[in-house]
């Protein structure tokens, strides 16, 4: 029961019967004009008439054909796409493919993917397409070994992806949810292998409650899928700093354009505004806050007391402060009233550009007090704006990943979680229909295979381990 | 002396039995030997066979043509149908036995099977020439040439009997325990570990109050283990087994002999089995429970002697008796036999290929407790496999695997030869990932039909077969054919919580129904009666189980059929032996350790080996795939 199942869906491609179709972004990471999403297997066609609407319908298309219409996402309109179609065996994989080329965007990309998902494709497992193709003889015998190297590397990466979206709050969670499943499993094969045993087996409303409990779970971490909101939300970003600190300036300057009232006078920003901001195909959700200072009327109070609210729900905060007036004192003082513990923290000393206009030895008393982890810039020129990005990608993902990656390791949890949560429904109605412990052991098994990807396989030992350590076993 | 033999079985056990009556029937010239010819087939611990997983192994051992279903059912003297509130994979057959009549009926069955000759002595060595066993070596000193030998050597390798700080060397109480082999094979190459088990005291009914204790009856119909037509008993003659439970005081005076257990003060290195603790391990490990509940079991039909189940013990003699006084019902009693631990030489079974022959040595096969098991049916069906491998190898034909699809047996030892055991395996429904498949109900539809092909399973179990599924069929065709009218049945849904009809629907329709029982209800309309009665064959009843289970579990059945298909495609790769890992640089280092060592015959077995990730595999598959 171990991997078997991972596997068995996996890999039963070059074995022929009914093999999945599968699914993958094939274009490079980040906001390129266009972005692909190929698919692959004998129900690529039905798949994408499933979400493709325009003249002619993929399955009725021949091959090498290019379609154009809109990709549905439920009655809205994801997209306008154009589709290529491949048959059997002139393709990449030397099955059925459909290509579809969106506008380039990752949440359009990734949305994509997740509806193709949920219409029953299959996420690519790492290297899978070209090992379709090689298993189905469109590569060459002597590129085996390249082949395998694929396999691995892109395991590889999608393993450390996952490793390190597991961090924080979010492993926690899993890990709460896989002990709760092997319990409610255990409970289950209890009774049906120690039903003889002197032992309190659960009763159905119990059960009942604790499925219930595990499927709010899932729901919870499909919904709050930390790269799925990176994706879909973007990061959330706090700019702040004391009134006059260059705050909607920089933010002008990281979004190229006029939002925010760029104005000398203190208390300008009276409430948050956001923006969203891309780096490398990352969204950060940028809010410009008002400014840190005691506020002089109710209004700047609001606006004031909804900084910090903000901040207290945000991962990344840009602390910038006027080089040219502030003390470290003070800003010190300042990031002791903001900082949390999971906050990212990038501190911008601003205003360079004044600084460099200052006598010699003024400058160099300014410049020798900013602290080596502070960023020296200024915002109104463009050119220090990018190492303000690469800051802020660092922070947020992590510089040995690509955001493209991202994506895929995302979809492939979304994926677990999906399928994890309808076995689950299965198992509830069951339960509700009252059908024997056996068969209700059949849908919990495919909800922990599914979830295996995500929490680490459970093994029957893992089970077995639960009952003999909480049930006197053994007559 | 003695002559040469095509194959050798060294023990008298389940295993060894099977072994040799496989062997034998398949028409190999067989040597049984055991160190006392008076102790063949013994129940060496409880007497009882099957029970939830177990009995679906017994079931299959039937099919195939091993004898342990046939004995149990001579020699039962109760038997249970357990789990029957759960669906048809959960029931599970289960008997007492009389523990002598199941000897006695063991030794006369291999006593009349032509081809098995026995000797009575001592095996200390094996004669091995190059990386193949040639025949074994005895205390005696005699030599025994044979063309494959089956080790079943059970408890007895070094076999160490612990009660309180007492031990000694033994095999069982009372027997000696053999020595020589572990140490040769060590020698040669092989691993060996230690494991320990437990058995409870035996004592005197005629000392019991069982006016104190709930009694457990019998089932009120006897369908019994074997396809074949056995004679059983009749349900009023069944003998009832008896509960009651320890206490407080009990448990105190248990803890009085602590300081001289051999498993506290760490004499005893063996791990145990966890599902089969001693008394002594139920109250320190689950301290808030004040009792525990015991199984009054006879040993027989006419014998004094019981066995308590639940009391497995190696607390001093004087210690087990003071505590089972303290016992209700047991305020008199006197005992025969005290509780023992007994620990025993094993060989890690990833040793082993699927035939249950070992990798290092051509032509020696393990079966049982050696392989780390533990278990009358575990033991049982292992010598029954290597019984069969043994002769289809001497004369070069394929050797039977079972598949984790096919057989709980397909489970046993693939788990065993791939993932190995750390504790004494025992046989859980859990483990089996295609249970709804391996049922007790079709063990003859599983796996008679191969059996019979190589010549095991006899000419009438496979005529069985064939008429339960002609049988099948017929009534198949006449429930979705026949239109039931509303008047004859809505009482009876209506009684049963289920929506009475408006018009005639066909009787396919309502047989699904979860609460509409066929055999009960549906057969007793006068049309399907008659029907019924047309049919005139001894296999109806199993007939219309077959029926009402594919009705009613469909679904079910299909998912897991087109699962174990999928999986079948991974198991359809197969691996050579000599593929070096080590020359494949993508798979990860443990990877490549773990396949070298247990070199998996399949791309679906290298998948369960702990540490092969999906990645490997998906390696492997482009490696073995063109």
């Amino acid at each position: 029961m171990r991997n078997l199942r991972n596997i068995e869906v996996n890999m039963e491609v070059g074995m022929n019967k009914n093999p999945d179709t599968i699914a993958a972004i094939a274009t490079p990471p980040g906001i390129g004009a266009i972005g692909v999403i190929r698919l692959s297997g004998n129900q690529a066609a039905f798949l994408a008439d499933s979400v493709f609407k325009g003249k002619k319908a993929v399955k009725s298309s021949k091959g090498y054909s290019i379609l154009f219409g809109k990709f549905k996402d439920g009655k809205e309109i994801l997209d306008e796409v154009l589709v290529s179609v491949f048959k059997n065996p002139h393709s990449y994989t030397g099955e059925d493919c459909v290509e579809f080329s969106f506008h380039g965007s990752p949440y359009i990309l990734q949305r994509a993917l997740e509806i193709l998902i949920e219409k029953g494709a299959r996420l690519a497992e790492p290297g899978e397409f070209t090992r379709r193709a090689f298993l189905n003889g469109k590569l060459d015998l002597s590129q085996a070994e390249g082949v395998a190297d694929l396999i691995v590397s892109e395991s590889k990466t999608s393993h450390d992806i996952a490793l390190n979206q597991m961090k924080g709050g979010f492993s926690t969670e899993i890990k709460k949810l896989r002990e709760k499943l092997i319990e409610f499993a255990a409970l289950i094969e209890l009774e049906l292998d120690f039903g003889e045993e002197d032992v309190e087996f659960a009763n159905r409303e119990d059960l009942k409650k604790t499925v219930k409990k595990i499927n709010t779970v899932i729901h919870e971490l499909k919904a709050s899928f930390k790269l799925g909101n990176v994706i879909k939300n973007g990061i959330q970003t706090v700019i702040a700093g004391r009134p006059n600190a260059g705050k909607s300036t920089l933010l002008n300057a990281l979004l190229k354009e006029e939002r925010a009232i760029v104005s000398p006078i203190p208390g300008t920003t009276r409430d948050t505004i956001e923006e969203i901001l891309h780096v490398n195909g990352v969204a950060f959700r940028l809010i410009d806050t008002a400014g840190i200072r005691e506020a002089t009327d109710t209004i700047e109070a609001i606006g004031i007391q909804k900084t910090y609210d903000e901040i207290k729900k945000s991962s990344v905060l840009i602390y910038l402060y006027d080089a040219t007036t502030m003390t470290q004192d003070e800003v010190n003082a300042d990031l002791a009233k903001l900082v949390h513990p999971d906050l990212q923290l990038i501190i911008l000393a601003n205003k360079r550009d004044e600084v460099e206009k200052m006598y010699d030895n003024l400058r160099k008393f300014v410049e020798d007090a900013i602290p080596a982890n502070h960023l020296y810039i200024s915002a109104k020129q463009p050119n220090y704006i990018h190492q303000l990005t690469d800051q802020l990608y660092l922070k947020a993902i992590g510089n040995d990943l690509q955001d493209q990656q991202i994506i895929v390791a995302n979809v492939r949890h979304y994926e677990a979680l999906l399928q994890a949560g309808k076995s689950l429904d299965k198992v509830l109605t069951g339960l509700e229909t009252g059908i024997t412990g056996d068969l209700l052991a059949m849908d919990i098994r495919q909800s922990l295979f599914a979830l295996g990807t995500i929490t680490g396989e459970v093994d029957v030992e893992d089970l077995l381990d639960y009952i003999f350590s909480k049930f006197c076993i053994g007559k | 002396m003695l002559g040469e033999y095509d194959i050798i079985v060294v023990g008298a056990g389940h295993a060894g039995c099977e072994a040799a009556a496989a062997a034998a029937n398949l028409g190999s010239k067989v040597l049984l030997i055991t160190m006392d010819m008076q102790r063949i087939g013994q129940m060496s611990c409880n007497p009882a066979m099957g029970g939830v997983a177990k009995g679906q192994i017994v079931r299959e051992i039937d099919a195939i043509g091993g004898y342990s279903g046939i004995i149990s059912d001579k020699t039962m003297i109760q038997f249970r149908m357990l789990n029957r509130s759960k669906g048809p994979a959960m029931w599970s057959p289960r008997a007492q036995n009389d523990r002598w009549r199941f000897a006695e009926e063991w030794r006369l069955m291999l006593e009349q099977t032509p081809n098995v000759d026995f000797w009575q002595d001592m095996v200390s060595g094996l004669l091995i020439e190059g990386n193949k066993v040639k025949g074994i070596r005895t205390g005696m000193g005699i030599e025994v040439k044979a063309k494959a030998v089956v080790l079943t050597n059970g408890t007895f390798l070094n076999g160490l009997i612990h009660i309180g700080e007492k031990k000694f060397g033994g095999g069982r109480m009372a027997e000696s325990a053999a020595k020589g082999i572990t140490e040769q094979l060590v020698e040669i190459g092989f691993d060996s570990g230690r494991m320990k088990t437990g058995t409870p005291p035996r004592v005197d009914a005629r000392s019991l109050n069982y006016e104190l204790m709930e009694e457990q009856l019998g089932d009120e119909e006897i369908t019994g283990f074997s396809f074949l037509d056995i004679e059983k008993i009749k349900p009023e003659q069944q003998r009832s087994c008896h509960i009651t439970y320890t206490n407080e005081e009990v448990h105190d005076i248990l803890r009085t002999g602590f300081d001289q257990s051999p498993m506290f003060t760490g004499r005893i290195q063996g791990l145990g089995p966890r599902y089969c603790p001693s008394i002594e391990d139920k109250i320190t490990r689950f301290t808030d429970k004040d009792r525990h509940q015991l199984f009054v079991e006879p040993e027989g039909w006419n014998t004094v002697e019981v066995y308590i189940n639940g009391f497995s013990s190696s607390l001093p003699e004087d210690v087990q008796l003071k505590a089972l006084r303290k016992i209700q019902g047991f305020e008199n009693l006197k005992m025969f036999r005290p509780g023992y631990a007994i620990e025993y030489d094993y060989f890690p079974p990833t040793q082993l290929s699927h035939t249950l022959e070992t990798k290092l040595v051509e032509n020696l096969y393990f079966a049982g407790q050696i392989n780390g098991t533990t278990g009358y049916e575990e033991a049982a069906c292992q010598g029954l496999m290597a019984g069969i491998n043994a002769h289809l190898k001497n004369h070069g034909l394929d050797q039977m695997v079972l598949s984790r699809s096919e057989a709980y047996i397909g489970v046993l030892i693939d788990d065993l030869i791939t993932k190995g055991t750390e504790e004494p395996y025992r046989m859980f429904t859990s483990r089996a990932e295609y249970r709804i498949l391996l049922r007790q109900d079709n063990a003859d539809i599983r796996l008679t039909p191969k059996f019979h092909e190589i010549g095991l399973a006899s000419a009438e179990r496979y005529e069985n077969v064939k008429e339960k599924l002609s049988l099948s069929k017929k009534i198949l065709d006449f429930i979705n054919n026949y239109s039931v009218e509303p008047a004859l049945v809505n009482e009876y849904l209506a009684e049963n919580g289920s929506a009475e009809l408006n018009q005639k629907v066909k009787l396919s329709t309502l047989v699904p129904r979860p609460n509409v029982s066929l055999q009960k209800f549906i057969c007793q309309i006068p049309d399907v009666q008659s029907f019924i009665a047309s049919l005139d064959s001894k296999r109806t009843i199993e007939a219309l189980e077959q029926v009402e289970i594919q009705l009613k579990y469909s679904g079910y059945i299909e998912r897991e059929k087109e699962n174990a298909e999928k999986i079948g495609r991974l198991e359809d790769f197969k691996i050579k032996d000599d593929l070096d890992y080590h020359l494949i640089p993508s798979l990860s280092m443990e990877a490549r350790q773990k396949l070298s060592k247990i070199k998996p015959s399949t791309l679906g077995q290298a998948a369960r080996i702990s540490g092969v990730s999906p990645a490997d595999i998906s390696v492997l598959m482009v490696f073995l795939g063109r």
